[in-house]
């Protein structure tokens, strides 16, 4: 394959446009949950560094990064370093196949908004969040801590429950769209959402992704009330802060993909595509912590049996009749 | 349907949150707003005068054996005329923990507590009120009480004058 | 390049999997092994195969190791101490079925004459049709193999009165 230095130069910067807005946003998005969930509890919220407290994830970032970085004793010392990095870059890398924008033209070419246009994109976001949960998993095991090691049991054990019922209520959308490539999904999208044909495949891939990015109806491997803080417990400073800047670019990265699936991503009508996706992926973010204001955590038992019991039977029974459907169809 | 109420409840409790979200914060800003406490908050510690403008407290000690941290400590002197007063009374307001037991336990009614909480410092050695750091020029929550008008030792009025008080009985004298 | 990135992506492989058969602490080897995994999925992204790769990560490094690290941690198996190297006599047998691949293996190269594959990645449509309507019949043999599997489990794992 050979690339022109146009061709190269302007997917350095879709990579460096996607990591800096990502990281930006997923810092705001810690100041919005802040500030989303005072307003819940009829509080005003983080609002003292500058105006209305814009500047606080900066003021996190530099306590964040000033602080000791510690290290238990008894700790594997390699796998408790390397795990935050191996929660936050799956999900980075996720958003490499989310077309975020309409194609445009600039320079004589034509410009995919999205890193990559993968023809196993769908696939490679199932293997990307499978692999998320080592950060979770061994993160908890290194540090030589109860708390954090049966949180990262509990990681272990919603991945697998809810892994599985994520990946089966995507199927329909494959089978309308035809093809693992988000761009074609996209496309097929534009006449009509595929949320109108598959709601329940939604929903059950809305739970799926709250349970995916551990958030509170299924927040058991961090469960601050039974679990101090789960498998991050032992962790301080700015690798404490990779955990959780993570779960927030899953949260972005995650409302993206579920946008892309069934919200038909960047198609909207009057306003631009980029904006629509945009808008789209707040609004998820602002659901999940809409949630998280709400909700109360389940107990365990309650989450496997509703993983495997409920949400896999339905999602298959999805399956089988848009299968019909499509059949009869024609 | 169970699962129907299920969803019912979700959604009711989805609803009172989001309309708690426009409501109007009972937040107050602390530094700029500042609320009223109450006359009996307790908070930082005052000695008090009597309404003749002497000390009320007679160091004896019952504040200090009270205290459940042991934060206050005094020597106690008399003067010629029988007068008790502390020589130096020291609260260390690190230790104490505003319970107000000292208050509850002073005979005299000098140790009070007041509604002023803004007694941080960066020096923790500030928080060490000496005797005249504490003691005021008032008479605190009760305006009229003074120890010795009722206590029949000769130091405010010669004995036997005192209010709810008999003349001394002449131990000498035969009569009944 | 790409003959480079193969080159680069096979060593960390052979690596990746020689240290995770020998590392005795279970979980680093688990993490060895998908490292190994990873890579393995790459060189298939190579050989312009993105769905093998794509299923090896999902698969192996996604479902399989997570089960196992999960029986691991959850069982406590993670002491490295108890572990001990098999005595000597237990490697023979292993050896000589290992030097049989390897000779196999180089017997094969010597005589390999190398065809350049077909232009263009093998897509999913292809996939699915070699899969579903060449090889449909064994796609349902194992897939009953595996319903059984599922039921044994279920019945080794019932509730006993």
């Amino acid at each position: 394959m050979m690339y022109d230095t146009i061709d190269i130069a302007l997917l350095l910067a879709k990579i460096a446009l996607v990591f800096f807005v990502i990281l930006t946003l997923a810092a705001y998005l810690v100041f919005a949950e802040r500030k989303v969930l005072a307003w819940i509890q009829d509080r005003k919220g983080p609002n003292r560094v500058g105006p209305f407290g814009l500047l606080q994830p900066l003021a996190d970032l530099i306590k964040l990064l000033t602080k000791e970085d510690f290290r238990p004793i008894g700790a594997d010392k390699w796998l408790f370093y390397l795990a935050p990095a191996m929660a936050a870059i799956p999900a980075i890398m996720i958003f490499a196949v989310i077309p975020f924008g309409a194609p445009l033209t600039l320079f004589g070419h034509t410009v995919l908004l999205q890193v990559s246009d993968l023809n196993v994109g769908l696939l490679l976001f199932m293997a990307l969040s499978s692999i998320a949960v080592y950060g979770v998993a061994l993160g908890g095991w290194a540090s030589n801590s109860k708390y954090a090691l049966l949180g990262s049991i509990r990681g272990l054990a919603q991945l697998i429950s809810y892994e599985l019922s994520m990946g089966l209520s995507l199927v329909p959308v494959v089978m309308l769209a035809r093809s693992f490539r988000l761009s074609d999904i996209v496309n097929a999208q534009s006449g009509c959402w595929f949320i109108v044909y598959q709601p329940l495949a939604f929903v059950i891939f809305l739970i799926s992704i709250a349970a995916e990015c551990k958030r509170i109806p299924f927040e058991l491997p961090e469960a601050e009330g039974e679990l101090v803080a789960g498998f991050h417990t032992e962790y301080s400073g700015m690798r404490f802060g990779l955990f959780f800047v993570g779960e927030y670019i899953n949260i972005i990265v995650l409302g993206g993909l579920a946008a892309t699936f069934f919200l038909g991503g960047w198609h909207g009508p009057f306003l631009p595509p980029v904006v629509w996706f945009s808008a789209k992926v707040l609004a998820f973010a602002f659901l999940f912590i809409w949630m998280r204001g709400t909700l109360p955590r389940l107990r365990y038992d309650q989450l496997m049996h509703f993983g495997w019991k409920i949400l896999t039977p339905l999602a298959l029974v999805n399956i089988v009749v848009t299968g019909w459907w499509l059949v009869l169809r024609g | 349907m169970k699962i129907l109420s299920d969803i019912a409840a979700l959604l009711t409790g989805m609803w009172i949150t989001w309309k708690h979200m426009f409501r109007r914060p009972v937040t107050i800003q602390y530094p700029e707003e500042k609320r009223q406490p109450y006359p009996r908050y307790r908070a930082r510690i005052v000695l008090t005068r009597d309404p003749d403008g002497g000390e009320r407290c007679v160091a004896c000690q019952l504040c200090s054996a009270a205290c459940p941290v042991d934060c206050i400590s005094m020597q106690p002197t008399e003067d010629t005329d029988g007068r008790r007063s502390a020589e130096w009374f020291r609260i260390n307001f690190a230790r104490c923990i505003f319970c107000g037991l000292c208050a509850e336990a002073c005979p005299t009614l000098a140790i009070q507590m007041t509604p002023d909480f803004e007694i941080c410092t960066r020096d923790i050695m500030d928080l060490v009120y000496e005797k005249e750091d504490l003691l005021i020029d008032g008479c605190g929550k009760s305006s009229h009480y003074n120890f010795y008008r009722h206590a029949g030792i000769g130091v405010t009025q010669p004995r036997g004058n005192g209010a709810e008080e008999l003349p001394p009985v002449d131990v000498r004298g035969l009569l009944p | 390049m790409e003959t480079y990135l193969f080159y680069i992506l096979a060593t960390v492989t052979v690596i990746g999997t020689i240290l995770a058969i020998t590392e005795k602490h279970p979980v680093h080897a688990i993490v060895y092994l998908v490292t190994s995994f990873f890579s393995l999925a790459s060189i298939f992204f190579l050989l312009s195969a993105p769905l093998i790769a794509m299923f090896e990560v999902i698969i192996y490094a996604g479902a399989v190791m997570v089960l196992f690290m999960f029986v691991i941690m959850m069982l406590d198996l993670g002491r490295a101490d108890e572990a001990k190297r098999p005595p000597l006599r237990q490697w023979f047998l292993p050896v000589i079925l290992g030097g049989i691949i390897l000779v196999s293996i180089g017997v094969l190269a010597a005589g390999y004459v190398t065809t350049p594959h077909a232009p263009g990645a093998i897509t999913v449509r292809d996939f699915a049709v070699t899969l579903f309507r060449k090889y449909g019949v064994a796609v349902e043999i194992i897939s009953m193999q595996l319903l059984f599997a599922v039921v044994g489990a279920l019945y080794l794992g019932r509730r006993r009165p």
